[in-house]
């Protein structure tokens, strides 16, 4: 059973995030992360890790591909044309170097053996899954690293807001409506500085 | 029959790499970040695996402090990529090349 | 049947009654909100088709079915169509870990009386229930339109902010149980023979509004508010795709409710009441459903009484009034936890 879904939600997170990586439109890339997530938390969870499984939802696809959204849609960002690549050289000196890679792969396997199915691991403790194991480890040992990470996203969060926030000099206009944004794609604008 | 934990080091080792190929060949900027997610994520599944293997929760906590730090990464990178647009109009990265040459 | 297996059935059978009482929240919630907003506005409501207007939602259905279904014509195709869908889905899967009576002993095995009896329970409550945000994205994106982009945008906003301070008060009646388990929590209000809404009177109210502006209900429904953007992120969407938002809708306020009526009002317990076995799990269901309807009904009540919110008025009141204060509520219970008074 454990076998079966295993499989089940690795295709699945394969398959989404080669749609991530391949689709044009970054709605569409967006919605399959989001999918990708949710699998890799049944794989945590398989991996008797349930608090860490669920926080990804409720953190990573509930909160930071949201923001993704947001700002997708605020910066109407259009889908990808096709690169125009010189398709000659380049694609002989990829050959090359994925033959390298995979010949590197090779070389370490071929030394140290493939171990791909090794021993099953020891059953689950109570101690690794349960939630008190987790937080006592975390507020005793990994005191130092919580406590950075608070103010760590403290420093985050006011540097988004400055980052984000309108130049003083530009007042707001009451159609400046970002939903109706012009079309990216018809090049961009450079700032006076810049024009040589 | 239970699920060695190679095979979900050899699973994310194959997200990793799709990340990797979607950081490294996409022009979008907000698709570049979507991959180093997955990237992220990828690291996630092998801190979760070992700390199963070893049964010990150090590798849970470092994934709680890797999805922070990830958010907190997402945040202020978008935030930048608002700013820049407001100010080029495009966030195509081969087109953000003013401090090129 | 192994001991897994067996599990997994019972599970099944279990998810099968609560989604068969979920599902009948929206058309009974249909006719209560009609009558009961009729009633508070002196006037009849639906009273031609049965007595009391009872058929009135099954007519709505029926029309639902055989109304055209119109699709925009430049519209998102895949989004457009799988935003309803993905509409429902955080709501049939919310409830699952809402415990409705003691644990019975079936065959000798003792079954607890929750569909997921997850350690993180809550936590799970709350991952899914975040993942609505979606649906509003995608309907109003994949609509093509400016109202729909424009009330999905609100929409997604409202719901992240008041997330926070949901979860903020739920975290604080966790803190004396020490358990995500919600029948853990019931427990626990059962042994101290308090409901949690006395001693965390201002988790509660925090609770109560932030769950108003989570299911996008009045006082904070400008996401979908008639008078401002026709019809907000469901703008586009006819015939049985609107039904299947407002089903989604009226089942996530009842899912929200049981929450609040586990964490807040003792769930399925009744105050003097220690029954077990089969009895005591229909009563607990009952006593479950009978707080769930109130609550409900109060979902109602406040609709029909008080005017909208504005935007920024909505936002100010999450982030500056309800996210303080329930982090107060949280330093006072951890305090109080500490001294040994809960």
């Amino acid at each position: 059973m454990e076998t079966v879904i295993f499989f089940l939600f690795a295709a699945l997170a394969i398959g989404s995030a080669i749609v991530v990586v391949t689709h044009r439109s970054p709605i569409y890339a967006t919605l399959s992360l989001v999918l990708t997530l949710f699998s890799m938390a049944v794989l945590f969870v398989l991996l008797g890790a349930p608090f860490v499984g669920v926080l990804q939802i409720l953190v990573y696809a509930g909160a930071i591909v949201v923001l993704f959204l947001f700002v997708i849609m605020l910066l109407n960002v259009q889908k990808e044309e096709d690169a125009h690549v010189d398709r000659g050289v380049q694609l002989w000196i990829a050959i090359l170097g994925a033959v390298v890679f995979l010949g590197m792969f090779w070389l370490a396997f071929w030394r140290t053996g493939l171990r791909i199915g090794g021993p099953a691991p020891a059953p689950l403790t109570e101690d690794l899954v349960s939630l008190k194991g987790l937080a006592t480890a975390l507020f005793t040992d990994y005191l130092l690293p919580f406590e950075i990470v608070g103010l760590l996203l403290l420093v985050a969060v006011i540097g988004a807001t400055v980052a984000a926030r309108r130049p003083d000099s530009e007042t707001v206009r009451p159609d400046d409506d970002y939903v109706t944004a012009e079309d990216p794609s018809t090049g961009p604008v450079l700032p006076r500085e810049a024009r040589s | 029959m239970s699920v060695p934990i190679s095979w979900y080091l050899l699973l994310s080792a194959v997200l990793f790499g799709i990340g990797a190929i979607g950081a490294l060949t996409r022009r979008n900027g907000i698709s570049i970040f979507l991959s180093i997610e997955l990237m992220l994520n990828a690291g996630n599944l092998t801190l979760i695996a070992y700390a199963r293997q070893w049964n010990d929760h150090t590798g849970q906590l470092i994934v709680f402090f890797v999805m922070a730090v990830a958010a907190a990464e997402a945040a202020v990178g978008l935030a930048l990529f608002i700013a820049v647009f407001r100010q080029r109009r495009t966030i195509d990265v081969n087109r953000l090349n003013l401090l090129q040459g | 049947m192994s001991a897994g297996t067996a599990d997994f059935v019972a599970s099944l059978v279990k998810y099968g009654l609560m989604f068969a009482i979920f599902i009948n929240v929206a058309p009974i919630m249909n006719w209560v909100e009609r009558r009961a907003c009729a009633y508070i506005q002196d006037r009849p409501g639906p009273n031609r088709l049965g007595p009391l207007g009872l058929f009135q939602p099954l007519a709505d259905a029926l029309k639902f079915m055989f109304k055209e279904d119109v699709t925009p014509a430049l519209a998102d195709k895949p989004l457009y169509l799988l935003a309803p869908v993905l509409a429902l889905l955080p709501a049939f899967t919310t409830f699952v870990v809402i415990p409705f009576g003691p644990d019975i002993v079936v065959n000798g095995r003792t079954v607890p009386l929750v569909v997921a009896n997850v350690a993180t329970g809550v936590l799970l409550f709350l991952a899914i229930s975040s993942l609505g945000v979606y649906s509003l994205v995608m309907a109003g994106y994949a609509s093509n339109n400016k109202f729909s982009l424009l009330g999905a945008v609100r929409a997604s906003a409202q719901l992240i902010s008041y997330e926070l301070a949901l979860t903020l008060a739920v975290l604080a009646v966790l803190i004396p149980v020490g358990s995500f388990h919600l029948g853990d929590i019931v427990a626990y209000q059962q042994a101290h023979h308090l409901w949690n809404f006395i001693p965390q009177f201002i988790g509660f109210m925090v609770f109560l509004i932030a769950s108003f502006a989570e299911t996008n209900r009045l006082p904070f429904d400008l996401p979908e508010a008639e008078s401002e953007l026709v019809a907000g992120f469901h703008t586009e969407y006819g015939a049985m795709r609107f039904a299947l938002f407002f089903q989604a809708e009226y089942t996530n306020m009842a899912a929200l409710s049981a929450l609040g009526v586990t964490l807040f009002f003792g769930g399925w317990t009744l105050p003097f009441v220690h029954l077990s076995g089969w009895l005591g799990a229909a009563v607990g269901l009952a006593t479950l459903l009978a707080k769930v309807g109130i609550c409900m009904a109060v979902f109602v009540w406040i609709r029909w009484t008080f005017p909208r919110f504005r935007y920024d008025q909505l936002m100010r009141l999450g982030w500056k009034v309800l996210l303080p204060l329930a982090i107060l509520n949280l330093i006072v219970v951890a305090a109080m936890t500490l001294a040994g008074w809960l």
